[in-house]
């Protein structure tokens, strides 16, 4: 199964380009996809109405969503593996600017959307920088010249980030991101281990532990198949 | 170098193939898009400016000299044959027009540093208010950012493609836009309403339901007729100026303008 991770703030278009690709592989593959937000998400719904695939959300409520999605990953790779699914595709919330979501395998996706700002980039510090591909938004609401100052500004904080530029709603020349999709490896399931390095907390991620899956970690929040406003554990 | 662009057909809003083979437009020729409102104008210098490869929402492809254009050419802005001035009349970075020239340039690969006051310059010919280096992009008014954006696209866009979207609606100095790309060598691509701009040009492609409908090639009558409307243009302009100025209309300036 390949492994795709979207980050980005709101808005930038994270499900918009995720619509995108499952258009473009579902009548090739089995296509799972899991949202994680903080406290609303319709995007289960939604992409489950409209393609009818797998999905599931999960709520991060108090915690970092990178870091609720830390836990339940383990957990949602084993769902998606059962499902048969052959591509997972992950849209974090993107809200937490310390974390990142990526993992050592798989692919990871920043979306930004042009219009939010030349300095957004560098605000944002891992959830870039980490990231294997930066997907640009909106680029039908600017003019040529100022996509191409962004893209510059994103090139000289981000040197390797492989960098292109949609409209999501059209999904506009996305040919490369679609072949580096199906050439990206099968993931291994047990060596998922986090990217970056987790902020300081109080949970086992917090302190540094970036081992996927609940074996590993104990304390914070509960499994992703839980009741709904029950997934946050708040402690005995 | 590049020496032609091929585009090939796609699809039309109704999902039919497009009625041609392949149309081919060549260095340093002049071609005007026309067509109604949302008739797919905006959608086809789009699909060049992002050398498409069925991945547009048209599906079609262009080729530049007979080869698919490699990744590096479709992604990497110094790499980019083609400028295009949008629709757009709005710039959202936080930056002066200075800095915005310099990062551009920097992503152009143009080293020289009197490009950006000479770009200003430019600009300035263009608009009725001038702007200042040290001005924000974001708050200069609709006329003077596609000027700014103009005169960017010529001096550091600089590309032998050069693609214009309604320049005709930006409230700026069209003539000297006109005359000035006309002079420059370059294949110039203009997307219009306007009579005047498609009838100067060699080739007119004619859109329809998304989809290119004809081309059409200029003849003897059409040269003509676009010199009588280009001088009734003239007039229309020294009117426009004299009203933008404050000024009234006196029987010495319809002797002058109208006789
Ligand atoms: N061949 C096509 N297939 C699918 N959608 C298309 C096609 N051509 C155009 N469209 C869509 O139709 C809409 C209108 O097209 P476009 O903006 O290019 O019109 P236009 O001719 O530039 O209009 P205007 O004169 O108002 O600027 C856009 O959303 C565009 O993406
Ligand atoms: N014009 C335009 N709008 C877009 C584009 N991508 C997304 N949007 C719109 O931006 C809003 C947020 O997009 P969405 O995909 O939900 O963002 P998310 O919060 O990152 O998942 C929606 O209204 C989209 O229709 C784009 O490329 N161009
Ligand atoms: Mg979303
Ligand atoms: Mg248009
Ligand atoms: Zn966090």
């Amino acid at each position: 199964m390949k492994l795709v991770i979207i980050a980005g703030p709101p808005s930038a278009g994270k499900t918009s380009l995720t619509k995108q690709i499952v258009k473009r592989f579902r009548d090739e593959i089995t296509i799972a996809f899991l949202k994680i937000d903080v406290v609303k998400a319709f995007e289960d719904i939604e992409l489950r109405k409209e393609f009818g695939i797998l999905t599931k959300k999960i709520y991060s409520g108090d915690l970092c969503p990178d870091h609720a999605g830390v836990m339940v990953l383990g957990d949602a790779v084993d769902w998606a593996e059962k499902s048969s699914a052959d591509l997972l595709i992950v849209e974090s919330a993107g809200l937490c600017l310390r974390c990142s979501p990526y993992l050592n395998q798989g692919l990871g996706i920043i979306v930004l959307s042009s219009i939010s700002g030349i300095h957004a980039p560098e605000k944002m510090g891992a959830m870039v920088s980490l990231a294997d591909i930066a997907i640009i938004t909106k680029i039908d609401l600017v003019s040529q010249a100022e996509r191409e100052v962004f893209i510059q500004k994103i090139r000289e904080v981000h040197t390797k980030i492989i960098l292109m530029e949609t409209n999501a709603l059209q999904g506009n020349s996305l040919n490369r991101l679609y072949n580096l999709i199906q050439n990206s490896p099968d993931i291994n399931k047990d060596n998922l281990v986090l990217k970056g390095n987790p902020p300081l907390g109080t949970c086992t991620i917090c302190v540094g532990k970036k081992e996927i899956g609940w074996k590993h970690h104990f304390g914070v929040i509960q499994k992703l198949d839980g009741q709904i406003a029950e997934y946050l554990y708040r402690g005995e | 170098m590049i020496e032609e662009i091929t585009i090939l057909p796609g699809l039309d809003k109704t999902g039919c193939k497009e009625n041609f083979t392949y149309i081919t437009l060549k260095a340093g020729e002049t071609i005007s898009i026309v067509g109604p409102t949302g008739s797919g104008k905006t959608a086809l210098i789009t699909d060049i400016e992002l050398l498409a490869q069925g991945d547009t929402s048209t599906r079609r492809r262009v080729i530049i000299n007979g080869e698919i254009p490699a990744d590096e050419i479709r992604y990497n802005p110094a790499m980019k044959p083609i400028v295009m001035i949008t629709q757009n009349t709005k710039c959202f970075a936080d930056l002066t027009i200075e800095e915005f020239l310099h990062i551009h340039a920097r992503a152009r690969k143009i080293p020289d540093e009197k490009v950006i006051l000479e770009t200003i310059e430019l600009a300035n010919n263009f608009t009725g208010e001038k702007i200042k280096k040290d001005t924000k992009v974001t708050v200069l008014s609709g006329g003077q950012t596609r000027s700014l954006l103009i005169a960017d696209a010529i001096l550091i866009g600089a590309a032998p493609i050069i693609l214009l979207d309604e320049i005709e609606n930006a409230g700026i100095f069209k003539q000297e836009v006109v005359s000035l790309i006309q002079n420059a060598g370059k294949m110039v691509v203009f997307v219009t309403h306007d009579p005047v701009i498609a009838l100067l040009t060699k080739t007119r492609i004619i859109m329809e339901n998304g989809a290119v409908k004809n081309v059409l090639y200029q003849n003897e009558p059409e040269i003509r007729a676009a010199q009588n409307l280009l001088e009734l243009d003239k007039k229309i302009g020294n009117v426009r100026e004299e009203l933008r100025a404050g000024k009234a209309i006196t029987f010495d300036f319809l002797a002058v303008n109208f006789a």
